[in-house]
């Protein structure tokens, strides 16, 4: 019984972490309708350079994420401003094609400059504290790692709907070309969406790195994972995104309880389940 | 020297000319009014006012500076706002964030704010927290005009504000007209309903296949030349 | 639109250059065939790589440039049709030949659920679900013990040497097993690039073919002229993972040995081949083929540099994207108006003029 309660708090836990993959893409998504196919790619980059300051600045890795975020918001806003938004527009072809080369270029250029050994950045101690919740032990890393994600999903639900630049988000989503009468640019916009994604990114790329090994070809899985987990929510809900996250991730305990082959097959078939019964998702929006 | 002034403007959508050298002028303090059948170039004229088309750069003048290659945001931080045709309120924001999106990211001095927009038409107060786009047409268009007063414009661009709406409607929106021009702006409205043009202009221009044909105050026009110009015969 | 007794206009979707280009086809063909004479077995390996990415190139192009299904998961038929040799040979014991046609019936067979799931997806996360896709068969097959699960497994040496086939190509050209081998796997796709081509280039000219575009450019539009973009997408969906998964059993009959890694390789089965694409011309037949050169040149040339090679032909695909969205065919048609396989179809003659171009309304 403990163990099986212990499996589901594991997978809550876990399904912290694709919550927080999977904030980012949805927010981007949310705004300007583009699905960043690099996104996972952009998570490991955020790990390196986390990894980079830690080892060559002998940061905290708290701090070297702290570090991290600006850098990242502006590579995310240069990012949108002078190469994705030319990608914008009605034609479905530009946006995944480009950002598919993008993932590959990311993978590769990571690959020669850190080469393929697998690397973990040290919490200093830290990953292995753990506390005893009841009958069941959680660890501090997985604790702190879904605190993060329902804090960024509440800080990202108020600036969505409680600050100006989230009006002019939800603005530039409704209508570009009205939005521009209003004195809002909407290239601007987009890329200061994308750049606080890297924001996000950041964030869930610490908890990449110090939770487990990390290389850079694993990027593409972890899009999965948060796509799933989007996917599983409900377009446009970042709470349902939260929800989708726990659903792989309580997927992922219980097939791995079974047989740690059966992980990350476990998570998949848990997304194409709800796929065939909630096509819309667990929490769809009304309109959209 | 006029306000608002437009020169040899041309407009085109891909090899569509819509636009063939259009000349008009707006003074300060005036409200002049764009008649013009379906389809004569009237939102054309609009739009490459308001910078959603781009023309060539000495086309529009404002206040003696060139604006036709400038962008919609450049625009109306310069003091131009528009009401565009179809109202296009932003269906995710309430009604008072419509109203207080007219005003992002800027800090705007005048007289327009969300209380004295709110004074201007009451019944948005309480219809504050309703989506946009779950009010009548007339709640609409008060909204939509109180969106674009927010920036507290100079010259404000009404682009056929009485489509689709009953005619008592129409005139509790016009009621309006003489305190936004009190506060300040010099008005260009566009109309279909040429009774409501002539009654609420100080001068009016008639198009036809995106040419200016008419031009005069409304107590020299006569209902036969108006018909003339508006259907070239 | 028109009784064609009374006006005659008649459609035209042929072009001198593609008369021309039919006759050199024709003779290049001949020439392709006869390739083992003269050509050593290097030679026929590297064709025999540059006609499967060609293949798998055309039936990606069908699927995204002609039907707007951008997948990054055509890896699942590759490896599918891979595996599903590799069983019907080793566990059936089925001639590979055999094996190799019942791969791509059972790839296409694997794309009814597929497709059951991905069209509920639309545009980007069609695109994504078809990724998942793919990891659930890799994942799936690789729990599959009696063909080495996740280490994989080999091809009894025996399988292929007792070819009847083989022994056919050893007495005619001289050669042992593997080098008959190579004749045969060249040949057979020779003949999958060859057939892929023609099917692709009918499948456009027919009447499906143009709603097809139609559906491309305007779902409602060409929903309201009674095209049904969901049957012609299925249609195109399961054709693909057809030709696919017949080109993945080819690929892993040539090579002998499979793993799930390698077999459902992203990179090697969608990223190559999208690059193939997109930098030869998405949503033409001519873009694969100019692509696929272009890609075997840049392989050769940059062979030595490992991930910058990936690095590279990521940045070009991206460019190639912005730059010249049509991609170097799109270009070089641009520039001369020269069409190899024209499938958008012109009207000609009529009343006004025998030359004019377009139709009755200008
Ligand atoms: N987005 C567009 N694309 C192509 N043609 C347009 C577009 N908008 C308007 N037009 C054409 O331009 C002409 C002028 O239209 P418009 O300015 O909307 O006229 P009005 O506002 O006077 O009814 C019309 O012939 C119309 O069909
Ligand atoms: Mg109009």
């Amino acid at each position: 019984m403990t163990s099986a309660l212990d499996t589901i708090i594991q997978g809550i836990l876990l399904g912290g972490l694709y919550a927080l993959f999977a904030a980012g893409l949805s927010l981007v998504f949310g705004i300007m309708r583009l699905v960043n196919l690099a996104h996972g790619d952009l998570i490991v980059l955020a790990a390196f350079l986390i990894l980079v300051l830690v080892t060559a600045l002998g940061l905290n890795p708290f701090v070297a994420a702290l570090v991290a975020m600006p850098l990242m918001f502006a590579a995310g806003w240069a990012l949108q401003y002078f190469l994705l938004n030319r990608t914008l527009g009605a034609d479905i072809l530009p946006p995944l094609l480009v950002t598919f080369g993008l993932s590959i270029v990311i993978q590769n250029g990571l690959l020669e400059g850190f080469t393929a050994d697998s690397r973990r950045i040290s919490a200093g101690g830290l990953e292995s504290a753990s506390l005893a919740l009841g009958p069941v032990n959680v660890g501090v890393m997985p604790l702190l790692t879904l605190v993060s994600a329902i804090a960024v999903i509440i800080g990202l639900n108020q600036l969505f709907y409680r600050t100006s630049l989230g009006r002019a988000f939800r603005a530039t989503s409704d209508d570009p070309v009205t939005a521009g009468l209003m004195g809002i640019r909407p290239k601007r916009i987009f890329a200061t969406a994308t750049g606080i994604a890297m924001v996000v990114v950041t964030i869930a790329a610490l908890y990449l790195g110090t939770r487990a090994n990390f290389d850079p070809t694993i990027g593409p899985a972890r899009l999965i994972y948060a796509f799933e987990a989007v996917i599983i929510g409900g377009l446009g809900s970042l709470w349902g995104t939260l929800a989708g996250g726990i659903v792989i991730g309580i997927a992922q305990t219980f097939g791995a309880a079974i047989n740690p082959e059966w992980q990350i097959l476990a998570g998949h078939l848990a997304f194409l389940l709800v796929l065939l019964v909630r096509p819309r998702g667990l929490f769809p929006r009304a309109v959209d | 020297m006029a306000l608002l002034e437009t020169t040899g403007l041309t407009a085109r959508y891909g090899d569509f000319q819509a636009l063939f050298g259009v000349d008009i002028a707006l003074n300060q303090g005036e409200t002049i009014a764009i008649i013009g059948a379906n389809g004569a170039g009237k939102t054309t004229l609009m739009r490459s006012i308001s910078g959603v088309l781009a023309s060539e750069p000495e086309a529009v003048l404002f206040d003696g500076e060139k604006i036709g290659a400038l962008p919609a945001p450049d625009i109306v931080a310069r003091g131009i706002a528009m009401v565009p045709e179809g109202r296009k309120l932003f269906a995710s924001l309430s009604v008072e964030e419509n109203l207080l999106i007219g005003r992002y990211g800027r800090a705007v001095e005048g007289h327009w704010n969300l209380d004295t927009v709110y004074d201007l038409f009451p019944i948005l107060r309480e219809r504050r927290a309703n989506p946009g786009t779950a009010l009548s047409g007339g709640q609409q268009q008060m909204v939509a005009i109180g969106r674009a007063l927010m920036s507290n414009p100079r010259v404000l661009l009404c682009d056929e504000i009485s489509l689709g709406l009953a005619p008592v409607v129409i005139r509790d929106i016009y009621a309006a007209f003489p305190r936004i021009r009190e506060a300040g702006a010099s008005i260009v409205v566009v109309e279909q309903d040429i009774g409501q043009a002539l009654k609420v202009a100080d001068r009016v221009y008639c198009m036809m296949e995106g040419r200016i044909t008419l031009t005069g105050a409304p107590a020299t026009l006569t209902r036969e030349t108006i018909h003339a110009a508006y259907f070239g015969h | 639109m028109t009784d064609t007794s009374l006006t005659p206009w008649k459609v035209e979707t042929r072009t001198k250059a593609s008369a021309i280009s039919a006759i050199v086809a024709a003779l290049l063909v001949l020439f392709a065939f006869a390739a083992p004479l003269f050509a050593s077995r290097s030679v026929l390996q590297d064709l025999f790589f540059i006609l499967t990415m060609l293949v798998l190139a055309q039936n990606w192009n069908l699927l995204a440039g002609y039907a707007g299904l951008v997948s990054v998961g055509q890896q699942a038929f590759v490896g599918f049709g891979a595996y599903a040799m590799f069983a019907l040979v080793i566990l059936a014991g089925l001639d590979p030949l055999a094996a190799i046609v019942l791969a791509g019936i059972a790839s296409a067979l694997l794309a009814v659920p597929t497709a059951f799931f991905l069209f509920r997806l639309q545009g980007a996360y069609f695109a994504i679900g078809s990724w998942v896709i793919a990891e659930v068969v890799r994942l799936a097959l690789a729990q599959w013990k009696t063909l080495g699960g996740g280490t994989g497994t080999s091809l009894p040496r025996e399988a292929t040497r007792d070819m009847p086939a083989l022994k056919f190509i050893g007495d005619l050209f001289g050669v042992k097993s593997s080098g008959a081998g190579d004749i045969l796997t060249y040949w057979l796709t020779l003949l999958l690039a060859i057939a892929t081509i023609f099917l692709v280039y009918r499948l456009l000219r027919s009447k499906q073919g143009l709603g097809l575009a139609a559906v491309r450019d305007n779902q409602e539009a060409a929903r309201s002229v009674g095209v049904d973009a969901r049957r012609m997408k299925t249609l195109v969906y399961l054709a693909a993972a057809f030709g696919t998964g017949l080109c993945g059993a080819l690929i892993y009959v040539q090579k002998a040995r499979i793993s799930p890694d390698a077999a459902f390789s992203v990179v090697d089965w969608t990223a190559y081949v999208i690059f193939i694409v997109v930098i030869g011309g998405i949503g033409t037949i001519e873009g694969p083929i100019v692509g696929v050169i272009v890609f075997y040149l840049l392989q050769t040339l940059l062979a030595d540099y490992g991930s910058w090679y990936l690095l590279i032909l990521g940045l070009v695909g991206i460019a190639t994207m912005l730059f010249a969205p049509r991609g170097l065919w799109g270009l070089f048609a641009d520039r001369t108006g020269i069409q190899l396989f024209p499938v958008r179809r012109r009207l000609t003659g009529g009343p006004l003029s025998s030359t004019r171009k377009g139709g009755p309304h200008g």
